[in-house]
Order: structure tokens, then C-alpha cells, then sequence
């Protein structure tokens, strides 16, 4: 389907940031190189263009880290007044909102999502979690673990690509206020937000060593999760790596939660508003590329709508466009890397061969960068890999159902359990839905809002212990 | 010719496992000896096999559904009423806890009735525990947001083996929390949990939702933290710690919940966090607007 308005181009300039040649790792308050003197380099991958050299951190520049987070901890953070810690990270949340142009822009080159979503979703709501746990660091006495709840000590956090400072946000914030410190390590093709938050940590003078920044890729995060001295593990990334992190750390003291893969359920009842409905489909699956672990990846829609479901969902999917994540008007920006890419064009025809209907609408895609169409798979059956296996890019299948029974139970026909969605008018039948499907999050007549203050996390293989609200502190105390 | 005097040969019972609300021997039909604090034979203890776990986790999976979409207040009812048929035997469950330990009967009595005690405590947690550990969330923004909690789904623990007290003290907060259970007895000390079987029997807990098994920690215990379809682990009972670090790296292929063992007097208040180990978070949005 043809546009039907022509957008004239719209970018955001990226002069607003300063992008160096290459960057170390900080650890103990400062930048430094690897000791092995390694490096990879981190892509626009939009434009396939080499944004920088980051370094590579090796088990000594794990240890190196872990070391000063331990120190910090030992002299300083763990005998910090709880009311002091909350006003460094009442700076940290500030300042982030002073720099937010300046990270979004960054954040909207390195990982390819729109800039509408970096500025107005991923940093907002970054700040936003800082300034919440913030106000918990005097107030952990009522947070209903215990009247003296203890910091674990030093945590190893390991994040995912596809929300880089939101991720990192949600990982050091709680940990920091529970007067813990961290070792954190960016995804490989998206280090650049994390390191410009180091520098936003030297900005508001946290203590050497509170916060620490590893760049590298599973080499690293390895090296950190095993490491002897850290106390706490906590990761977000997929389901396959959480198993490993989750054997790896058997038999030891280390507290764990991971925030893993998801294939959530939207589910359409024959009287949602359409209209509504379809806007949230599309946000629930395309919303940043469809890289969203609680993406709504399965539309499993009543047959008496479907066709009318459809119909309106593929109008609206004409309307999408993609491109630049720099311009205002985007709506879908880039696959974050080549190797993303190639996942999800082997699922997707995948789905094609197992027979299920393939569409995207007429769209051109970019020369260069890692593109994908918004696409929807029709005639999906419950073992076609595309309804079991996440796919994490902007690709539906489509499920019909006829009775809220049959609903629930192909919702919960998946070993993840993070997210769903209820479309309906009828609260009664909400309700009666919300509480049968087994996962973490249900968003009913909405879809991918996120809070500080609301609970996040899976039931099942999608991984274990909460982030965000008074229960996401329960994963940094004792 | 005086006939001799007839002295009155006891009737024992016959120690089985418990799936499915029904008395089953191992279907291996295997038993093993469970001797007294002395060494002395008390009785022939069934010895569960891999088949028997899987059959006692199909059962808890299919009691699941009914068992948590019960009212919490009904659920309470339950465990109460567990407490209250335990409480009608505390002579026998006094003279079980003396032979599995040795204690004096002073003791064993404060035993038993601290083991009713702490179910009464955790019947009275089936309908508060949500309140406490969930709640409306301040989101910013135009929406209805509450957490509340779930119970995990069909979970293994690995008892203790101190046989009464232990046993009800990891069994009472996965029970009244609407989690299904698969719980393999102490190895030396399994009759008190067959005892309680009975009485669980009776106290109007359905069938499948609570499943005893006995034997061999070394053998059954690896097939429950291996089960794709248990979700949750207490190790409690697990002393060997290479056992325990092997379970809970087996129970990582699915992402069990898993509670490691560690040292605990279970003479002491409890705490919640039996409770909250096997417990979900569920947070429900919705918009407001009119």
C-alpha cells in the first residue's frame, strides 16, 4: 500500500554527541585500557558505519574490576548512610535528564531504534528508575525484608543489546540503593550508552569503584558471572544463556535472577475494539524492532474477528515506516546487528517452508544496514517453530482460538512465561483471563508499558526474580 | 496341660508411598529397612523408583489447577484441617518422632506439637500473604497496576531429616501458597511422613496435590530436579553438597526455582521466605479512562 501523506525527512542531528575514536574500561572511576590490550569495534547498524574502538576485557580486567567494586564496597558504599547513597543517584537520575538529547541520539546510533523510542521510552524511563530506587535507599527498613535488610556485596550484571541504558538502568539503580556495587557489562554492539554513563557517574562524583563498566562480549560476561568475589549475578539476555549462568553458578552463594526470552500471547476477544486493539498489536510486536524479550509475538485472535483483525492490522502495517533511526518520523528503525539479522531470516523462512502465509507491506528498505520488514505469519499452528521459538524481531504469527478456554490454553502452551496481553471490553472476562495466563506481566487493553515502580519479570523459562518496584529490591538484600 | 497365655501379636502397617491421593507400593516393588535411633528394625519402607517420581509429578501437575484456583481462604481451611487430624495423633506421631530420633518423650511431644503449631501458622498465611507481599504499584501514567502473588506450580522438596517438625516446616508454606507437591521423605526417617500422608488423606486435601515418595535421596532426587515439568526445588534435605550442586545444575535446563540447603533450626520462627522462594509475581495492567 502507498503512503498516503509524504513525510519530508526529519532527523535529529547527531552533533549533540561526541562520539570518541575509541573507549577503555572504567573501572575504579576512570577509563583505562585492557590489560591485554584487545579490542572490537561497535557499529551504526544502520549504516553498517564503525562508530568506535571499545575495549576488550579479559578475565584480569573482570578481576581488576571486581576488585574495585569490592573495595568501594568495603570502605565506602556499605557504610554510606542510605540517605547519602539515595542523593547520588538522585544526581545520577538528574544529570541523565540534563544529557537525555545527548543519550538518546547515542543510544539511537549504536543499537538502530528509532529516536522517537530512545527519547521518549529508553531514557525517560532510565531516569525515571534511578529516581525511584533512589528514594528506597533509606527507606529499605519498611520494604518488608526484615527491619535491617544488608547489601549482598559486589554484583555482576550482565545486559542485553536491545534497551542498552533502560537495561543498564533497571540493573545498577536497585543494586546501588541497596548499597551493593557493580560490575557491569554492556552487550558487545551496544556499549556506548554505558559509557557515557560512566562518564555521567564521574560527573556526579559517585566513589571509585561503585559503579564499574566491562565492555566485551561472552568471553566477558563469563569471566564476570563466575567470578569467586561476586556476590550477586543478575542477567538479562536469552534463555540459553541463563540456563548456562544458572549451572554455572550452582552449588555457590550467589544470588541470581534472570530476565530472559519470551513468545507472549496478545490475545484478541471478538469484542476488543478493533482499532485499539490493532495500535497495540503493532506496538506489542514492532515496537523496537520487535527486539523486546515481552514483545507480543503470538496474536492469538477469536475466529469470528480474525479476518476483520487482519484486514485492518495489514492497513496499518502500510503505514509503518522504516528507516533512518535518526529521523522523528520513523517508526521501525534497524536490526541491531548482521548476526541478529540472519536469526531472523532463518526463523521467518523457517515459517514460510512449515507453510504458514507470509506478508509485509511494500516497503523499501535502506542499501546499507541491517533491515528487516514488519511481518506477519497467517495459518500458524502451535508446533510451527515461529509460534515456540522467540524470534526477537518484528515478525507475528497469527493463532485463532474460538472459546476464552481454548485462549488461555494456547497462551500457556510455551516454556516461557514473561508477558501477554488481553484485548476486550469486558472487565469480568479480563479478569478471569489475567489470572489463568502463567506469566509475569499482563497488559490488558494496552501492550510494553513499563514503570519503575511496576514489577517485571517471567514465570517458567522466562527466568526468575522481579525488577522494578519494591520487589525488585529483593534481589540486591539479604 | 495349661494352654499358654496369649499375649496379643500387633497389627503393623504397611509404609507406602502417596501419589495421587492413593496408597501405591513402588511399582519397582522394591522396599528398604527404616531401623529405630538404636538400629533396630522398625519397618519395610517402600523404595521409590524414577517411574514413581514421574508418576507423583503428573499427579501434582494435574491437581495444579484445582488446588490454586482454590479460594485462599479455603486453602487455609485445608492446612488447618491437616493441624487438626495431627492433632488427634499425637500419641502415635509422639512414639514415630521417638523412634526416628531417640528423643525422650518430653521432647518428642514438644516436637510434635510444635510441627501442628507451625501448620496452624502457616494455615492462617493462605489468604495474607498476598496482601503482604503484593499491592497496587504507582505507575506514571493513566493505568490500574497491581502485583499479587502465584504460587510457582508443581514443586520438589527434598525433606529434612528431622522427620516431623523438618517435614512440616517445608511442607506447610509450599502447600498453602497453592503449589502442588512432590516431596521425597527423609531417608532414615520416612514413617512420620507416611503417617501424615494418612492424615492428609483425610483432611480434605485433594487428591495429587501433596505426593509422598521414600528412598533413596541419591537415586529419585536427580529425576525430580531434572523433570521439565516440576518447576520449583527445595534442597533442604539435601546434605551432600557435590548432590546438591549436581540437582540444582539439573534443575537449571528448565529454570527451576531452586532453594539451596543451609544450615536452620526449625525450633525458630520461620520467616516468610519459604513462602516467597515458591511464589510468582504477577503484575496486571490496565488503563483508566472512561
Amino acid at each position: 500500500m502507498d503512503n498516503v501523506f509524504d513525510y519530508a525527512p526529519a532527523p535529529e542531528s547527531r552533533a549533540i554527541v561526541d562520539i570518541k575514536s575509541s573507549y577503555g574500561l572504567f573501572v575504579d572511576g576512570e577509563f583505562r585500557d585492557s590489560a591485554a590490550g584487545h579490542g572490537f569495534k561497535t557499529v551504526n547498524p544502520a549504516t553498517e558505519e564503525v562508530l568506535a574502538d571499545v575495549a576488550e576485557a579479559d578475565e584480569a580486567d573482570v578481576d581488576a574490576a571486581v576488585k574495585a567494586a569490592r573495595r568501594a564496597w568495603t570502605r565506602v558504599w556499605s557504610r554510606m548512610p542510605g540517605a547519602e547513597r539515595g542523593k547520588y543517584l538522585f544526581r545520577i537520575a538528574r544529570i541523565m535528564q540534563e544529557r537525555s538529547r545527548e543519550l538518546a541520539v547515542l543510544e539511537s546510533i549504536d543499537n538502530g531504534k528509532p529516536i522517537r523510542e530512545s527519547r521518549d521510552v529508553d531514557v525517560p524511563t532510565a531516569a525515571a528508575h534511578f529516581f525511584y530506587y533512589a528514594g528506597w535507599a533509606d527507606k529499605l527498613g519498611y520494604a518488608g525484608f526484615g527491619p535491617d535488610p544488608q547489601p549482598l556485596g559486589v554484583a555482576g550484571q550482565v545486559i542485553p543489546w536491545n534497551f542498552p541504558l533502560l537495561m543498564l538502568a533497571w540493573k545498577i539503580a536497585p543494586a546501588l540503593a541497596c548499597g551493593n556495587t557493580v560490575v557491569l557489562k554492556p552487550a558487545e554492539t551496544t556499549p556506548l550508552t554505558a559509557l557515557l554513563f560512566a562518564e555521567i557517574c564521574q560527573q556526579a562524583d559517585l566513589p571509585p569503584g561503585v559503579v564499574n563498566i566491562v565492555t566485551g562480549a561472552g568471553e566477558t560476561g563469563r569471566a564476570l558471572v563466575s567470578h569467586p568475589d561476586v556476590d550477586k549475578v543478575a542477567f538479562t539476555g536469552s534463555t540459553d544463556v541463563g540456563r548456562a549462568i544458572a549451572k554455572a553458578v550452582a552449588g555457590t552463594d550467589k544470588k541470581v535472577t534472570l530476565e530472559l526470552g519470551g513468545k507472549a500471547a496478545n490475545i484478541v476477544f471478538d469484542d476488543a475494539p478493533v482499532d485499539q486493539a490493532v495500535e497495540g498489536i503493532v506496538n506489542g510486536i514492532f515496537f523496537n524492532q520487535g527486539h523486546v524479550c515481552c514483545a507480543g509475538s503470538r496474536l492469538l485472535v477469536q475466529e469470528s474477528v480474525a479476518e476483520e483483525v487482519l484486514e485492518r492490522l495489514k492497513r496499518r502495517m502500510g503505514t509503518l515506516r522504516i528507516g533512518d533511526p535518526l529521523d522523528k518520523n520513523t517508526d521501525i528503525g534497524a536490526i541491531n546487528s548482521a548476526e541478529q539479522l540472519a536469526k531472523i531470516r532463518e526463523l521467518s523462512d523457517i515459517g514460510e517452508a512449515e507453510g504458514a502465509g507470509r506478508w509485509s507491506p511494500a516497503c523499501d528498505l535502506p542499501d546499507h544496514g541491517y533491515w528487516f520488514p514488519p511481518t506477519v505469519f497467517t495459518g500458524v499452528s502451535q508446533a510451527h517453530r515461529i509460534a515456540r521459538e522467540e524470534i526477537f524481531g518484528p515478525v507475528l504469527s497469527v493463532i485463532t482460538f474460538r472459546t476464552p478456554a481454548e485462549a488461555v490454553e494456547k497462551a500457556n502452551n510455551t516454556p516461557y512465561g514473561l508477558s501477554a496481553g488481553i484485548w476486550t471490553d469486558k472487565g469480568s472476562r479480563i479478569l478471569w483471563t489475567a489470572s489463568r495466563l502463567r506469566a509475569g506481566v499482563v497488559w490488558s487493553n494496552t501492550f510494553n508499558r513499563f514503570d519503575p515502580a511496576s514489577p517485571f519479570g517471567g514465570y517458567k523459562e522466562s527466568g526468575y526474580g522481579r525488577e522494578g518496584g519494591r520487589h525488585g529490591l529483593e534481589a540486591y538484600l539479604r | 496341660m495349661t494352654p499358654p497365655e496369649v499375649t496379643r501379636i500387633d497389627v503393623r502397617k504397611t509404609y507406602k508411598l502417596y501419589i495421587g491421593g492413593a496408597f501405591p507400593r513402588s511399582e519397582s516393588g522394591r522396599s528398604y529397612v527404616v531401623a529405630d535411633a538404636k538400629g533396630r528394625f522398625l519397618a519395610n519402607a517402600s523404595q521409590a523408583s524414577r517411574k514413581d517420581a514421574r508418576d507423583a509429578v503428573k499427579a501434582a501437575r494435574a491437581a495444579f489447577g484445582g488446588w490454586s484456583g482454590r479460594t485462599a481462604y479455603n486453602r487455609g481451611q485445608v492446612v488447618y484441617r491437616i493441624a487438626e487430624v495431627l492433632e488427634g495423633r499425637r500419641a502415635q506421631l509422639e512414639a514415630e518422632v521417638r523412634d526416628a530420633t531417640g528423643l525422650t518423650p518430653a521432647r518428642a511431644r514438644g516436637k510434635v506439637d510444635a510441627a501442628i503449631d507451625r501448620l496452624v501458622w502457616y494455615a492462617g498465611w493462605a489468604d495474607k500473604i498476598a496482601q503482604v507481599t503484593g499491592g497496587a504499584n504507582p505507575v506514571a501514567g493513566p493505568y490500574f497496576n497491581h502485583s499479587a502473588p502465584e504460587p510457582t506450580g508443581v514443586v520438589a522438596v527434598i525433606a529434612p531429616d528431622d522427620p516431623l517438625l523438618g517435614l512440616v516446616s517445608v511442607l506447610g508454606p509450599v502447600l498453602t501458597t497453592g503449589n502442588t507437591v512432590v516431596l521425597l521423605a527423609s531417608e532414615p526417617a520416612p514413617l512420620p511422613a507416611v503417617t501424615l500422608s494418612e492424615v492428609m488423606a483425610t483432611a480434605d486435601v485433594p487428591g495429587g496435590v501433596v505426593n509422598v515418595l521414600t528412598g533413596s535421596r541419591a537415586e529419585v532426587a536427580p529425576w525430580l530436579a531434572s523433570h521439565m515439568d516440576v518447576n520449583g526445588l527445595d534442597l533442604t534435605g539435601v546434605d551432600d553438597p557435590v548432590l546438591a550442586r549436581t540437582l540444582e545444575a539439573s534443575a537449571a535446563d528448565n529454570l527451576k526455582r531452586v532453594r539451596r540447603p543451609r544450615a536452620e533450626d526449625f525450633a525458630d520462627a520461620p520467616g516468610i521466605d519459604r513462602m516467597t522462594g515458591f511464589l510468582e509475581t504477577k503484575t496486571v495492567w490496565h488503563p483508566m479512562g472512561i
